[in-house]
């Protein structure tokens, strides 16, 4: 009883200002958009119908495409970071004493800095004149009329940066806790280094892994400032769809179902690790 | 094994050099008298001297301040009751009933959402508000509410699990020799409380600095934040009072952090 008293403010916080905001944009989808962008009934699947793409045109590909490249983007990000991130995590518990929190720190100081700083950073960073772009012009990697910004390089090479982070610490926290006489078992009886890793270790930090997919894939699902940045107005998707409906655009309607897409990937995310024992194990290291 | 560390120890300073390359980028030009930024111009204060001057900055600068402050005293009060309550809920039930359940894995929602997604679902949901009473214009107020909510969840599962090392006999100790729950949660709990309290303070104040996405849809004239300032300036073309302003929030950063690690040992 007194349990439910103490959490009674923070409940009702948390259903004021998130739950039911989150279950009005599932029904503010399906509503009309007004002259002036304004909100307003019948009731409509129009803004489904676009997202799925339907025009008054005809078939128009454009929305169902930015949904394809946003997962394919995030889910890119995400094994990108997962192969990253076992190496790291690994030389970081390999060190001991003072050097395991400097390799630790150096992967937590770059993850509380702004994210926008660090945005604003790539675009001098892989910018024409910049020494990245020279250096791989000189060694013949870029063509004379490419350029690493703006474009997909530099997106993903910030999206990926930005996330590496998420997937290091929960991965870390799996690999501090291995138990390593599993490993020297399996070598004992003959199995090969990937036999080891697959059998005797993976297994092992697989519920650290599984976390860190989870808080880089939503994230990433919803990511707007560094396409932005970094795209130069030629890579837009799903965050940017979602915010161009919220600025210029001005159509809440459609900018709700967009929204409601995002929360889809949530949804289906949140049951896959509620069916694998939940995130609490691995979600300790920020704790 | 030997061939594969050296690999594993080269791929990892690599990343390392990746994760603070965008940093030391900025803090080094932040000196660098070029003001077009393409090569070593010499050293120089100029561009400090330069942020001190710019208002619109220096206002950017009050504005995350006060949001930080007052968002996180708000959330630390709630979301501290809020972890001692969960921690509470779970361990008297024994076998944790379905609520709780579902309270606990509650909080995992505003902790994974696209950010975005969660900036627009307060702008609509102020947005009808605004509509049917005719209050909530975009500012600071709406952001302060709105970094509250995403500070709650943080604060309370840093609290819960410094909880779950709480030894339930002091407080039972402290309720024996007469004290009311309320006496008791203020004299006993809470300062045994107060590592998990203060890094997840910590935590909420570093949230509330880095957030950009609900900052930016619900900020109004005249209340805008530093980042949202930045975004604008990195939109329409940087200046270099610019890379002043980021190396500072930059130190501000790493000294959060470090006063955080710092605190983190002696809770142990």
């Amino acid at each position: 009883m007194a349990g439910w008293l103490t959490c009674g403010p923070g409940l009702l916080w948390l259903t004021a200002f998130v739950f039911l905001p989150l279950v009005w944009i599932v029904g503010a989808s399906f509503l009309t958009r007004g002259d002036e962008g304004q909100m307003g009934l019948p009731w409509t699947l129009e803004n489904y119908r676009r997202l799925a793409g339907w025009s008054e045109l005809g078939f128009d590909a454009l929305y169902p495409q930015v949904l394809g490249r946003t997962l394919l983007m995030a889910m890119g990000v995400t094994a990108a970071t997962m192969v990253a991130a076992m190496p790291l995590a690994f030389f970081i518990a390999a060190r001991s004493g003072v050097w395991r929190a400097v390799g630790l720190g150096l992967v937590v100081v770059p993850f509380w800095t702004n994210l926008l700083i660090r945005t604003y950073a790539w675009q001098i960073l892989l910018g024409a004149e910049g020494w990245l772009a020279q250096t791989a012009r000189s060694m013949g990697w870029l063509a004379a009329g490419e350029t690493l910004y703006p474009g997909w390089t530099a997106v993903f090479v910030a999206m990926f940066c930005d996330f590496l982070p998420f997937m290091v610490l929960p991965v870390y926290a799996s690999v501090e806790r291995l138990d390593a006489s599993l490993a020297e078992a399996a070598a004992d009886l003959g199995a090969s280094g990937w036999q080891i890793f697959r059998h005797a270790i993976l297994p092992q930090i697989l519920p650290g892994v599984r976390a860190g997919a989870v808080m880089v894939l939503l994230p990433a699902t919803g990511q707007f400032v560094i396409p932005d940045l970094l795209g130069g107005g030629r890579t837009t998707l799903l965050g940017n769809l979602i915010q161009q409906q919220f600025g210029p655009s001005r159509d809440w309607p459609f900018g709700a179902a967009l929204s409601v897409a995002a929360l889809i990937v949530l949804a289906m995310a949140l049951i896959w690790v509620g069916r694998k024992g939940g995130l609490t194990r691995a979600g300790e290291v920020e704790s | 094994m030997k061939g594969w560390r050296a690999v594993g120890g080269a791929l990892s300073i690599a990343l390392y050099v990746l994760l603070w390359a965008p940093l030391v980028m900025v803090a080094v030009f932040s000196f660098n008298a070029s003001r077009l930024g393409s090569g070593w111009g010499g050293f120089t204060l100029e561009w400090y001297a330069a942020l001190w001057r710019n208002e619109s900055a220096l206002a950017a600068a009050r504005n995350t301040a006060v949001l930080a402050v007052a968002s996180t005293a708000i959330s630390t009060v709630i979301g501290t009751l809020l972890g001692y309550g969960l921690w509470m809920g779970t361990r008297q039930d024994g076998r944790r009933s379905g609520g709780w359940i579902w309270a606990e894995r509650s909080l995992q929602v505003p902790v994974l959402i696209p950010d975005v997604v969660f900036a627009v679902a307060l702008i609509l949901w102020f947005g009808w508000i605004r509509q049917s009473w005719s209050l909530g214009e975009p500012g600071m107020l709406l952001m302060v509410l709105g970094h509250v909510s995403f500070q709650i969840p943080f604060v309370a599962l840093v609290v819960r699990a410094r909880a779950a090392r709480l030894d339930p006999r002091w407080v039972e100790a402290a309720r024996d020799l007469g004290a009311t729950p309320v006496e008791a949660f203020l004299k006993v709990t809470l300062p045994l409380l107060r590592p998990g309290v203060v890094a997840g303070a910590l935590l909420a104040l570093t949230l509330s600095l880095d957030d950009f996405a609900v900052s930016f849809f619900l900020s109004g004239p005249g209340s805008t934040t530093l980042p949202v300032l930045i975004y604008a300036q990195a939109r329409r073309g940087l200046t270099p009072d610019i890379h002043a302003l980021s190396t500072l929030l930059l130190v501000g950063t790493v000294a959060a952090v470090w006063i955080g690690g710092w605190w983190r040992p002696r809770g142990r």
